[in-house]
Formats: C-alpha cells, sequence, structure tokens
C-alpha cells in the first residue's frame, strides 16, 4: 500500500475555522503539554471536515507548534484519521477472525456489488466508502460493520439490503 | 566492576550498561540494528536476543533482549544457546520479509549492517513467497538517495535525525506492515547533519547521492585516515578513491572530538576536488610583445624553472590558514622568516592571538567535542556555529539533555533506556543562552536567546561577569538587561559543568575578551575541576596552525601589502588563498600594481589567481600528506589517499628546491620532524609520525582493502600491461593492496573492516570499548600548553565594537573550497542583506526586494530578507562569494532600490530554499 501520495503543487496551511479553534484550545486545557493534543485536533479536524488534508493538517500543526512531518506521524498511524477523502458514510466492515468464519466475505462481495465499490474506494455519488476493520468487539454476533456510529450486526445480505434501501429511501 | 558470565566465559563489566554493549565491547558477535553505541536502546527490532539464566542451576532460562538488559553483576546468559538463536533467526526472518532482493545493485551491499547482520543470524532461505510490501520513494534533497522499500523498520532515521540531530523534517509514517520513514511531502532534508543518516541507517534506505553518481564499492575504494577541511573542528575523516578521483567522504570515529557523526558540509563538500574550476596545470602570462597578457600552459619542469627564476630576489611569501602545517612551513623556509606573512586578515590574526593567549591560560579549558557534550551549562556568545563550526552544535544539542540524564539518574534508569530517559524528561533541558545577532538554529533548545549587536553582547557579558564576581566584571555597566544577565550569571553559577562557545567570526576582540572574563569570573565556583571551559571556534583548518607558527616570527598580511605596495619586493608568492577574502580591494590592487611578478600556487581558479602570472596547481586535501590544527590547537594528520595526476604537486614540493646533490628527499614527514625540533610552537610534532619500528618486516600499511578489485585491468582501456602502483616515499602506507592490514592496531586506521562486520559497524572491533578509545589510535597532539598564570580579566571597553554591521555564515556556501563542490552549491544561496522589520520600514525595504549598500567606493545591490529574529538596528550581509566583507566592513549606507516584479519572484524562489530558524523564541 503506497501511502505517500506525491504532487508538485506544495500545499499551505489553510485557517483553521473559529469551532475548530475553540475545540482544540478546550482539548489543551487538559494536556500539560501542546504537542499531546495532536491526535484531538485531528479527530476534531477531522469531525468538522470529513478527513484531514494537507492543508488541515499544516494548519493544526502551526496551530500547535509542531512540525507538519511530526503530526503527519501521528496523522498516518491511525487508520481512523483519513489523509484522503472519504464519502459521508464511512463503513467500517469487519474482516477479523470470527467475522470471517461466519462468512463475512460473502457479505462484503454483496456489499461491494451494490454499491460498487471496493475496500478503500468511495462511491461516485460521495455517499460511501468502504474500509476493513480489524475487530468492532461484537464477535458473538459476527459479522458485524459499523456506519454513521451504528453497529450491524449479525448480518445477511438481505439484511444489507434492508440498511442501504432504507437509507435511500430516508434521504 | 562487575563480573557476568556469556556462554561459560566470565567477563568483567561495567554494570551501568546493558548486556549488548557488554558484550560487543569484549569482542563478542551479538546482532542488533536498533541499538546504537550513541543512541542507546529502545529495545525495537528484537534482533539482540540471548538467553539469560536466573542461577547456575537454572537449565531454562528466558529469552531476553540483551540491549535492554542491564549487565548486573553475577548474570549469567547465553549468545549461542539453541533457543536464543533459533529466535534470533526468525527474528531476522520476519524483518526481510519485504526487503527486496536487490543487493547486486544497492549501495549499501558490501557494507551493510543488514547482510552482515543476516548472514550472522543465519537467515539464507526466503520462505515467504508472498507479495512484499512496496512504497514511492522521495527526493530528498542533492545529498540523500531514498530507498524506502529496503527498509527494515529499526526506527534508527528518526531517532538518530530528530531525536539526537533535532531534524524536523522526517518522521515515521504510517504503522505496521507499511511504516514508512520520509517527509510529510518530498522536500529537501532540511538539517545540517542529514548526512549521518546514511551511516546510521544499517541498511540502503538512505544512501549519499554525491557518492552515487560516481559509485563505487567500499572494499574497492582505496582510503586514509584524513581531517576535514570544512572547519577548525579538525574531525576525522575517510575520504574513499576510485580512478584517480575522489567519491565519498564517511565519518571516521575520533573519541575526543567527531564520534560517529559529521556535518553535511564536511561529508559533501568533497565535490570542488573534481570540480571544473580545478587548477590542473602550471599556467603563465607571457610578457613576450607579440603575445602580450595571453595565459600559456606550461610543463612541471618549465613552471619549476620559471617558478625559480621568478623568486631569486627579494620575496615576499604569504601563507594559508586552509593549508597544512607543511606547506606554510615549506614556504617560511623558501622566503625566510623576514619575508613570511600571515595569510589571515588583520583583524582576524589578533582575534586568534588572543584566543591562544586564553587557550593558554591556566584556571580556563578548552573542551573538545566529547566534552562540550557533557556541559550541563552552556553560554554561546555570537557565534553561529550551526553554520561555523557545525559539529559543536550537534553536540551542544547533546549537552542540552544532560538535564535528562540527571533526572534518569535520580529516577535510577539507566542512561542508556533512552525512550525511557525521554519519557521521563518530556520537553526539560539543560540550560543553554545564546547570544547573538539573530536568530539561530540551535534557538528551539535555547533557554533564551539575547539578540543584540556586538555591542551589546560585550555589555551584556561585562554584567554577567560582574554578577558573578563582582572584583572580575568591570564595576560600570548599564542596567540594560540587567535580568537577563542574572538568569545567565546564576545558571552558570549553580552549574557543575559550565561551558562558554564563542568564535572569531565577529573579528572582535574586545567580545573575545569580555567572553573570557565570564569564564574567569566562573573559576571561583568551579567545582568539577580547577578550570573552566570555553572555546572559540576556528573559520578554517588550519586557522590556530598558521597562528601558531606566526609566533615563530613573520608579520601580518597588510604588513606584506604595504611592502609591496611600496614596491619593496620583487615577486610574491601566494600559498593557497584567495586574498580578496582578506582584505580590500584597494589594498590588493596597491600592492599587485607595484609587484614584478605574483605567483600563486591553489587548487581552484579563483578571482585573485586569475591575477597571478604564474599559476602553479596544488594538490588538494586528499592528494597529500598534512598536519592540520585545530581550534584546540590539536595537531593531526590527514594522510594522503591517492596520488594526483603528475602535473599536480603539493605546495611543499613546489617550494622545496630540489637540491641534486642530496639524497635526502624532502617530504612531509622530514618538514614536520625537521620544524618539530627547531621551532618551539610545534614541539612534541613529532609524535604525529607512525613509529617506523612498529610495522613489521618493514611492510606498509595498505590503502586499498584485501578485496581491492580489478587493478589489473583499471588502464585496460590505455595499455594492456598493468601500471606499477605508484610508491608512497612519505608515509607508512601504500597505495596498494599489499601489506599487513590493520586488524585491532587503529593507528592508521581509515575504513573499519572485522570479519563479519563489513559496515562502518566494525569500529567497534577497534575501541577498547564501546564509545571508548581506539586501540592504539593517535588522537593528534596538543600543541597548546597551559603556561600562562590566571589572568585577571582584562578590561573591555563596551563602546569598543559598535559596528551594526554583521557578516552571516551559512554552513553551505561560507567555506570556500567546499562551495565549489555541486551538491553544496546546490544548496547555497547568494549574497544577502537582512534587516528586522522596524528597520525595513525605516529604510523603505521590502521583503524580497533589493537594496544598495554603499561604503566609500563600493557598492552593491542585494536582495533583502527581513527577518522576525534580529537585533534591532542591527544589519546583516551575507556575501556568498559574490561581495567582498572588507570593503562593506566599516558600515554601509543602504537604499532601496525600485523593484519590478521578476526580480522579486527571484528573489523569494532563493530565500525559499535557505534554512534559518526564525519563528521559534526559545525553547517550547
Amino acid at each position: 500500500m503506497n501511502i505517500i501520495a506525491t504532487s508538485s503543487a506544495r500545499p499551505v496551511a489553510r485557517a483553521l475555522t473559529v469551532e475548530e479553534k475553540h475545540e482544540i484550545d478546550h482539548e489543551m486545557t487538559l494536556y500539560p503539554d501542546k504537542k499531546a493534543v495532536g491526535l484531538e485536533a485531528l479527530k476534531i479536524v477531522q469531525k468538522h471536515q470529513g478527513w484531514v488534508s494537507d492543508e488541515s493538517l499544516m494548519a493544526v500543526a502551526e496551530y500547535l507548534g509542531m512540525s507538519a512531518h511530526e503530526l503527519d506521524g501521528v496523522a498516518t498511524f491511525f487508520n481512523l484519521i483519513f489523509r484522503r477523502p472519504v464519502g459521508r458514510n464511512v463503513i467500517l466492515f469487519c474482516d477479523s477472525v470470527s467475522c470471517w468464519i461466519m462468512g463475512c466475505d460473502g457479505i462484503k462481495d454483496h456489499i461491494s456489488k451494490r454499491l460498487g465499490i471496493d475496500y478503500g474506494q468511495t462511491t461516485a455519488d460521495g455517499e460511501y466508502t468502504l474500509l476493513p476493520v480489524p475487530c468492532l468487539g461484537d464477535c458473538d454476533r459476527a459479522p458485524v460493520m459499523l456506519m454513521d456510529g451504528e453497529q450491524h450486526r449479525n448480518l445477511t445480505p438481505e439484511k444489507i439490503d434492508q440498511i442501504f434501501s432504507q437509507r435511500a429511501k430516508n434521504k | 566492576m562487575a563480573k557476568i558470565t556469556v556462554d561459560g566465559i566470565v567477563y568483567e563489566v561495567n554494570p551501568q550498561n546493558n548486556l549488548l554493549q557488554e558484550c560487543l565491547s569484549h569482542g563478542l558477535d551479538l546482532p542488533y540494528f536498533c541499538w546504537h553505541p550513541c543512541m542507546g536502546s529502545v529495545g525495537a527490532c528484537r534482533q539482540c536476543a540471548v538467553k539469560q539464566y536466573r542461577n547456575a542451576d537454572d537449565k531454562t532460562g528466558v529469552v531476553v533482549m540483551s540491549c535492554m538488559t542491564p549487565a548486573s553483576d553475577g548474570a549469567i546468559i547465553s549468545i549461542a544457546d539453541a533457543q536464543a538463536v533459533k529466535m534470533r533467526s526468525n527474528v531476522i526472518e520476519s524483518l526481510m520479509i519485504s526487503h527486496p532482493h536487490d543487493c547486486p545493485v544497492c549501495e549499501e551491499g558490501g557494507e551493510c549492517h543488514l547482510q552482515d547482520m543476516t548472514q550472522m543470524s543465519g537467515h539464507n532461505y526466503r520462505r515467504y513467497d508472498f507479495k512484499k510490501v512496496t512504497h514511492r520513494n522521495q527526493n530528498l534533497g542533492p545529498f540523500i538517495n531514498h530507498e524506502m522499500n529496503r527498509c527494515i523498520a529499526c526506527y534508527r532515521c528518526v531517532r538518530y535525525y530528530d531525536d539526537y540531530a533535532g531534524g524536523k523534517d522526517l518522521a515515521a509514517l504510517g504503522s505496521h506492515h507499511h511504516v514508512y520513514f520520509g517527509r510529510h511531502e518530498e522536500g529537501t532534508l532540511e538539517n545540517e547533519f542529514s548526512g549521518n543518516l546514511v551511516e546510521v541507517c544499517p541498511t540502503g534506505v538512505f544512501t549519499d547521492k554525491t557518492f552515487s553518481e560516481h559509485y563505487t564499492r567500499k572494499w574497492d575504494l582505496q582510503t586514509a585516515p584524513s581531517v576535514c577541511t570544512g572547519c577548525g573542528a579538525g574531525c576525522n575523516t575517510t575520504p574513499g578513491e576510485r580512478y584517480g578521483t575522489l567519491r565519498r567522504i564517511v565519518n571516521r570515529y575520533h573519541h575526543d572530538l567527531n564520534g560517529y557523526f559529521l556535518c553535511d558540509r564536511g561529508r559533501f563538500g568533497y565535490g570542488y576536488n573534481s570540480s571544473d574550476r580545478r587548477i590542473t596545470e602550471a599556467s603563465l602570462v607571457s610578457t613576450h610583445d607579440d603575445e602580450k597578457g595571453v595565459r600559456k600552459s606550461l610543463t612541471t619542469q618549465e613552471a619549476q624553472r620559471q617558478f625559480d627564476a621568478m623568486t631569486a630576489g627579494d620575496v615576499v611569501g604569504i601563507g594559508s590558514p586552509r593549508t597544512s602545517l607543511e606547506n606554510n612551513l615549506a614556504l617560511r623556509a623558501r622566503v625566510g622568516v623576514k619575508n613570511f606573512y600571515a595569510g589571515f586578515s588583520a583583524e582576524q590574526q589578533r582575534c586568534v592571538q588572543a584566543v591562544i593567549a586564553i587557550n593558554r591560560e591556566q584556571g580556563l579549558h578548552c573542551p573538545d567535542i566529547r566534552t562540550l557534550e557533557q556541559a550541563d551549562c552552556v553560554l554561546v556568545v555570537n557565534e553561529d556555529i550551526t553554520n561555523t563550526s557545525p559539529r559543536f552544535a550537534l553536540a551542544l544539542r547533546q549537552a542540552v539533555r544532560n538535564r535528562a540524564s540527571q533526572l534518569a539518574t535520580d529516577a535510577r534508569i539507566p542512561l542508556w533506556q533512552d525512550a525511557a530517559v525521554r519519557e521521563l524528561a518530556q520537553n526539560e533541558l539543560s540550560p543553554l543562552f545564546i547570544l547573538s545577532p539573530q536568530g539561530t538554529r540551535l534557538d528551539d533548545v535555547a533557554t533564551d536567546t539575547f539578540l543584540g549587536t556586538t555591542a551589546q553582547q560585550i555589555a551584556l557579558l561585562a554584567a554577567v561577569a560582574n554578577i558573578i564576581d563582582a572584583s572580575v566584571g568591570n564595576a560600570a555597566t548599564d542596567t540594560h538587561g540587567e535580568e537577563g544577565a542574572r538568569r545567565i550569571a546564576s545558571a552558570l553559577i549553580t552549574a557543575r559543568h559550565p561551558c562558554i562557545v564563542s568564535g572569531i567570526s565577529a573579528g572582535s576582540e574586545a567580545l573575545i575578551h569580555a567572553t573570557a572574563n565570564v569564564a574567569r569570573a566562573l573559576r571561583k565556583y568551579s567545582v568539577q575541576s580547577d578550570a573552566i571551559d570555553v572555546c572559540f571556534a576556528m573559520p578554517e583548518s588550519n586557522t590556530m596552525g598558521l597562528a601558531l607558527l606566526m609566533e615563530e616570527g613573520g608579520g601580518t598580511l597588510d604588513d606584506a601589502l604595504q611592502r609591496l605596495a611600496r614596491g619593496e619586493a620583487d615577486a610574491a608568492i601566494v600559498l593557497e588563498n584567495d586574498l580578496t577574502l582578506r582584505t580590500t580591494p584597494e589594498a590588493i590592487d596597491a600592492a599587485l600594481s607595484r609587484t614584478p611578478a605574483v605567483v600563486v600556487i591553489d587548487q581552484l581558479h579563483n578571482e585573485f589567481n586569475a591575477r597571478a602570472q604564474l599559476l602553479l596547481p596544488s594538490t588538494s586535501f586528499a592528494e597529500q600528506n598534512g598536519t592540520l590544527v585545530n581550534y584546540e590547537g590539536r595537531a593531526q594528520s590527514s594522510h594522503q589517499v591517492f596520488q594526483a595526476d603528475a602535473a599536480l604537486r603539493p605546495g611543499y614540493e613546489w617550494l622545496t628546491p630540489v637540491d641534486p646533490l642530496s639524497l635526502v628527499l624532502t617530504t612531509s614527514e622530514t618538514i614536520l620532524y625537521h620544524s618539530a625540533q627547531t621551532l618551539s610552537v610545534l614541539s612534541g610534532a613529532e609524535k604525529l609520525l607512525p613509529p617506523r619500528t612498529g610495522i613489521q618486516a618493514l611492510m606498509k600499511s595498505p590503502r586499498q582493502s584485501h578485496r581491492y578489485s580489478g587493478r589489473t585491468a583499471m588502464n585496460a582501456n590505455l595499455n594492456v600491461h598493468e601500471k606499477k602502483q605508484p610508491a608512497d616515499r612519505e608515509s607508512a602506507m601504500s597505495f596498494s593492496m599489499e601489506g599487513l592490514p590493520l586488524q585491532k592496531d587503529a593507528s592508521l586506521l581509515s575504513a573499519a573492516w572485522a570479519p563479519a562486520w563489513n559496515s562502518n559497524q566494525a569500529i567497534s572491533k577497534f575501541q577498547d570499548e564501546i564509545n571508548g578509545e581506539l586501540k592504539q589510535g593517535c588522537k593528534g597532539v596538543h600543541l597548546l600548553q597551559r603556561t600562562l598564570e590566571p589572568h585577571v580579566a582584562a578590561r573591555v571597553s563596551s563602546s569598543a565594537d559598535n559596528s551594526v554591521v554583521y557578516f552571516i555564515d551559512h554552513i553551505f556556501g561560507s567555506e570556500e573550497l567546499s562551495a565549489a563542490s555541486p551538491a553544496i552549491t546546490a544548496r547555497s544561496v547568494g549574497a544577502y542583506l537582512c534587516v528586522g522589520e522596524a528597520d525595513a520600514q525605516r529604510l523603505g525595504l521590502q521583503q524580497h526586494g533589493r537594496a544598495e549598500i554603499s561604503s566609500g567606493a563600493h557598492t552593491a545591490q542585494l536582495p533583502v530578507l527581513i527577518r522576525q529574529r534580529i537585533a534591532p538596528g542591527a544589519i546583516g550581509i551575507y556575501c556568498g562569494g559574490e561581495i567582498n566583507r572588507h570593503a562593506f566592513a566599516n558600515g554601509v549606507s543602504i537604499s532601496a532600490v525600485a523593484e519590478d516584479s521578476n526580480v522579486l519572484v527571484r528573489s523569494r524562489q532563493m530565500f525559499s530554499e535557505l534554512v534559518i530558524s526564525d519563528s521559534q523564541q526559545g525553547r517550547g
């Protein structure tokens, strides 16, 4: 997997929004060292922007008095800090051992077919991104996936169809 | 001392160390990756596993990481235990899973720690047949190649670059199987010590890009022990040659000085040796009427004849601080003491003399670089050491960590527990105070940086000395900066091992005295020893050597030029010296206009030697033997690496008249030996010469490795007969692979090699213990003795030096020779002017616009850099080899120049490449 995307145009730090700054400032009061806020600040930015662009990364680094390189070390360490754009809904699909035993591969194929995306991809309408995760801590109800903060358990192809049709209807 | 048992054999060990370090100290082979002698242990790679037993009855034992286990008294371990052996071979197999099979095309091959360790661990068959993880590489600038696919994720690179060298732009990115060591975006590695990555990386992820352009395997390089000519620190290096050109420079361990690390100027600044600016043949400006002024090339014999004829009368000889003692001594012998003149500017000579007096004073001590690392409170006065004597700056980055060492000792954490010690200390650092006209690259670890002009710094130093010891300081000081002075003084007083570092870049004698006064005042509080550490960086490789030589007689450069200008000499011989760097254009013009014959011996073409009638090509540091004296007054031998083209000769060979009747050849060794007997400043220098009696069976030590290949074929394109190897009539080394290679004796060690240890890590086999002295190594000879009585403080008036103009140095570009190396040129910027925001407004200057500076008849237009961190009122000028510093030294008047946008864009581009620290205000 390549994690470094090279581009010729050099990004520059954007301005953090008032809300972002406000929330980061609050985190700073909880730690003795500004750098310790790095991860929380990235989560805050991701909450507001959906993902952490180079411009956002540089802005946070500047705000915390770190180098962008150092902060990117933190950002890329965590799978769930997104350094590339993701869809409005991120599907975290467990492919770990319990779910695998319970046939998650078939479910994943079903999702892929329905949405037309594989792991790491986003639907053309920018609605869904599909990502594998190692475990969601719900092995007794495998296979499971997490979407929009909601855990979906004992997945079957029918259940998947139901979830996505429901969401399409609600829109 | 404690005792441990390794595989049934009892060893005496230091219980402060870990098992890995002690095993290596005792010459045992135990594989490792993440541990480094200078960086301690983190237990990341799991490669150094051994079996440890609780007691003699314990037959089962447990596998432990030797780097993470203290060598406590009574420990019983086994390296050979089958389980430990199996564990190590499994570890290396997993580390190697994604490692490419590219050794034949990898530049690390043949000196690769990973190759050595793989062999040592017994992994020789790849069972993993899945797809390997691959990465995209980054362009890291002109110095370093990046090949991430070879990475085994030992984390040494970031531990060195970020933790040890203070770099900010290299990070461990990603996690688990796709961890990536690089920059967050492609670009030049900014740290001034990035080159050490090449040696720190155990495999070929980071390799030397300059070497890559004319690559040769380590075993095919001809090497010799050498001394860096990049500044006056005297770091030890190993240059390597193949096919008659210099291919690279790597570090050569010196216990007291550079240890394991060099700066990037020293490592990558060798390219000038084969640059097109190199003088490759002797030439003479014709005086015949029909071809007047035409420069014609001469053969060596013609040149020597011409030289002798031109310099038969009254001759003025001007020496050089950037060439060896031997060359200067030969010039001195040729022209006679009364015609021998120093080759540095008058102010520089006065400054060095002041420093020498301080270095001789009892109660003061000039620290070596290792001692600098041990200081627990440092005051840096004016000198921008990152740019003038860079290795000092790397040492001071370790000094500030002594607070962490203290905390760890109090908490009973062993100092080699690197991660634990850092975690414990967090941001706590030992005090480091910097006085400087502008922000420096060490500001991020400084307690405080006081921005001030030279005069303001002198006043602050006087106040500090006064607070420390009222009987020493000047009684009357202004109250300006009183608070700062108090903080500096109290930090210095309470330190166990305070240290003061400065230099002579400011050219101010008053500043040197004011600096020494602080050290003198501190004597009263000295707890550890009876001497206070104070040192002054020297700008050139032999500034100190030439200054010492001048104590034996001779005049200043000004004397020489005045004598020439009065027409009182028939000829001048200028040895390896570009006088435009030493004095004003007027002084040179006046001298040259009245001198019938000017002979210059030099390596590179420059503005000055273009005006010489006779120009003689000289060999570079790698092509001759020589002795250089560093800032401490430590004389060290730099050995010839290879024989240059026949047209090039060392200065001493051009200068020493050949006596056809004498059978005794004049060599660098005879010059040094003879001078050491006759000149008192050089007494003892003969100890530098390797003992001939130790050379067994009259066998010389080979410069080429026992695996050196291709000797019979390397000139086959010219002649099928193998050329005779050049004979070395000068030294104890031969230009050959024959002879007695050095195994344990490091007296002439160039490229360390030991059986099973092909990489630079083999150095541990030559140390008496890890990080210890080299076995039978020569550390140089100290020429300065503490003979002068302790001084009372010299009187310094704070108005002694009130110039607001200061000259900026850059690691890449300020040193004359290295600046002509392509890789260094790629990192250099042109001349510029820098001012603070308020002054820019007052003068109407625009960021990246242009300013015209003028002083007397001299004017220059320079791009403007407006800096945040600069002393109010101060004006910095970087000459960049474009303008003459001496023409503008006595103050300048400045006016803005109307701009077009093209110029602005060009300057902006130039400044974007400049690595300076301008926003950090102290630490935290």
